[in-house]
């Protein structure tokens, strides 16, 4: 009896955390029209959230380009397929790895420090002392993050995809000897702008939504201390991830059936 | 008469004299953890009002609470006239941009400088062209003593300083009142002293309210007019300073004169020693 009280207590208490982020969804959601008359709030932290992210991003892209086409070298050439190397390359960056891994990578950096940033804000009294300015620390300091990180997410993906196709590209004409031009030809003829491209923003926005809203909800939710503020942080970390990989399975399920 | 000056009848204080604040009847709690318990509290308008009793009794908790940052579970705090409570979330600030803060830590931000701090809630709530913003800010931070610190950041500052500048940008917006969060706390002599003179000073000089939340005995009743000691949720006693440092009240006086036991044991509760001791396990 005890342990089905415990359970009911703690789906109660998940329902109200939702209950939570989405009122202060709606809430980031009202403070956006202000950023048109504010766009220099926005650009500072499409720096911070985007450009600082750009380093981690491109190494990643270019070495998971390497490593995709490499094994899809071993497996293809069994078939004596090789010259479908780039399109496999290019259709896996585009649908799948490019907005994933940037959104696993984008919730460890940004989405970390975007938790610790406002967590911190938070224990050090700044939003209560933004609050007692007549000056709403949701308008000012959590609007402009989310949707720098909602507009940084397919960017930072688009990049991902970019520089992957450039190291498969190495790993397979340079070092592998895949003709130059069937690899560019064959991912021009086969790559579709619906099913990949399109799908891939598709995923890449919708990630960035939810990773963003993620870390900022952490960072204002968190208890105002320093062993809160840590929590939080992983608990961005853990639950973007969790939601990530979820939700590339619905998406996948819905664009690809 | 206006609606916010109706006249108190409490205390010592003089016949007629117009109250910015009045607390009626209020109750809150955190949890099971009862912290204010029927408090009635008014706060005069031009005078320095301290809030003093012992950690942990919600003097913080008491001061979000008129900012409306926190919500009573019964009771009314009036501001101005206005039932801070009952407001919409446009009218509530537009109260908070007459009502100046000091927190304990300054709560300065901490990634723009000196300067850009005070000039913080200028540059949201008016059109000031620069130059004018530029003089206002200058002025603010000369009457605190910091104007030659107005390039320097946040973590550049000590802990007195980062008082002093969050004072400067508490008054940016020439307001009614100032309520100050322990501001005394962790302060060597020399900043102490200058605080203790700037809080007073800036009353006298600007016309303010002050509300001062503080557990410093001396420096505190140096410059109040009004003291309210509060614990265990309930105002024990208010009058002017020296009228509670002479109090016949052994609560009072423990408190006043900072002695080690008396109403407030020295111990937590807790078992017999001995019982306790031989036990064995915690």
């Amino acid at each position: 009896m005890e342990a089905l009280a415990r359970l009911g207590a703690g789906w109660i208490r998940a329902v109200r955390h939702l209950g939570r982020a989405l009122l202060l969804l709606l809430r980031i959601l009202e403070g956006q029209s202000e950023l048109l008359q504010r766009p220099r709030l926005l650009l500072e932290q499409l720096f911070s959230v985007g450009v600082l992210t750009v380093l981690i991003i491109a190494v990643s892209g270019l070495f998971v380009g390497m490593v995709l086409s490499l094994q899809g070298y071993y497996i293809l050439s069994q078939f004596a397929a090789e010259s479908a190397l780039g399109v496999m390359v290019a259709a896996s960056l585009l649908r799948e790895l490019g907005p994933v891994v940037t959104a696993l990578l984008f919730a460890g950096r940004a989405g970390s420090a975007l938790t610790a940033e406002i967590g911190l804000m938070k224990a050090t009294e700044q939003l209560s002392g933004l609050e007692m300015m007549a000056v709403d620390p949701v308008r000012r300091v959590l609007a402009p993050r989310f949707l720098a990180g909602f507009l940084a997410m397919p960017l930072l993906a688009a990049l991902f995809s970019a520089l992957g196709v450039l190291g498969g590209w190495f790993v397979g004409v340079g070092l592998l000897g895949v003709d130059d031009g069937t690899w560019w030809v064959q991912m021009q003829a086969r790559i579709d702008w619906n099913e990949d491209l399109a799908n891939g923003v598709i995923k890449s926005l919708v990630f960035g939504f939810v990773c963003t809203w993620i870390a900022v909800f952490q960072g204002y939710n968190s208890l105002p201390t320093s062993a809160g503020v840590s929590r939080a942080t992983t608990r961005t970390v853990v639950h973007s991830s969790l939601a990530v990989l979820g939700l590339d399975f619905v998406l996948t399920a819905l664009m690809f059936k | 008469m206006r609606q916010g000056q109706e006249v108190s009848v409490a205390g010592s204080r003089p016949p007629g004299e117009p109250m910015l604040v009045k607390i009626r009847d209020l109750h809150f709690s955190r949890g099971d953890r009862k912290i204010f318990d029927g408090v009635d509290i008014d706060i005069p308008r031009g005078r320095v009002t301290a809030i003093m009793g012992p950690s942990g009794t919600g003097k913080t908790t008491l001061l979000k609470l008129i900012g409306g940052q926190l919500t009573p579970d019964r009771g009314t705090i009036e501001v101005d006239g206005l039932n801070v409570h009952t407001l919409g979330r446009r009218e509530l600030y537009r109260l908070r941009m007459r009502m100046g803060m000091l927190f304990q830590s300054g709560a300065l931000l901490t990634d723009l400088d000196v300067f850009e701090n005070v000039a913080y809630p200028l540059r949201e709530h008016t059109r000031l062209s620069e130059s004018m913003l530029r003089k206002l800010v200058l002025l603010k931070l000369e009457a605190v003593g910091l104007r030659g610190a107005r390039h320097l950041m946040p973590a550049e500052l000590s802990g007195g300083m980062a008082r002093r500048v969050a004072l400067a940008r508490a008054m940016a917006l020439d307001p009614m009142m100032i309520m100050y969060d322990e501001p005394f706390t962790g302060q060597d002599p020399i900043s102490m002293g200058v605080l203790v003179k700037l809080i007073r000073q800036l009353n006298d000089a600007a016309r303010l309210t002050s509300i001062l939340v503080s557990h410093d005995v001396e420096e505190t009743c140096a410059i109040a007019d009004l003291v309210y000691v509060i614990s265990d949720g309930r105002v024990i006693e208010q009058g002017p300073p020296q009228q509670l440092l002479e109090s016949g009240s052994d609560w009072t006086r423990q408190f006043m004169h900072g002695l080690p036991d008396g109403p407030v044991p020295f111990h937590y509760p807790a078992p017999n020693l001995a019982r306790d001791l031989f036990r064995g396990a915690a």
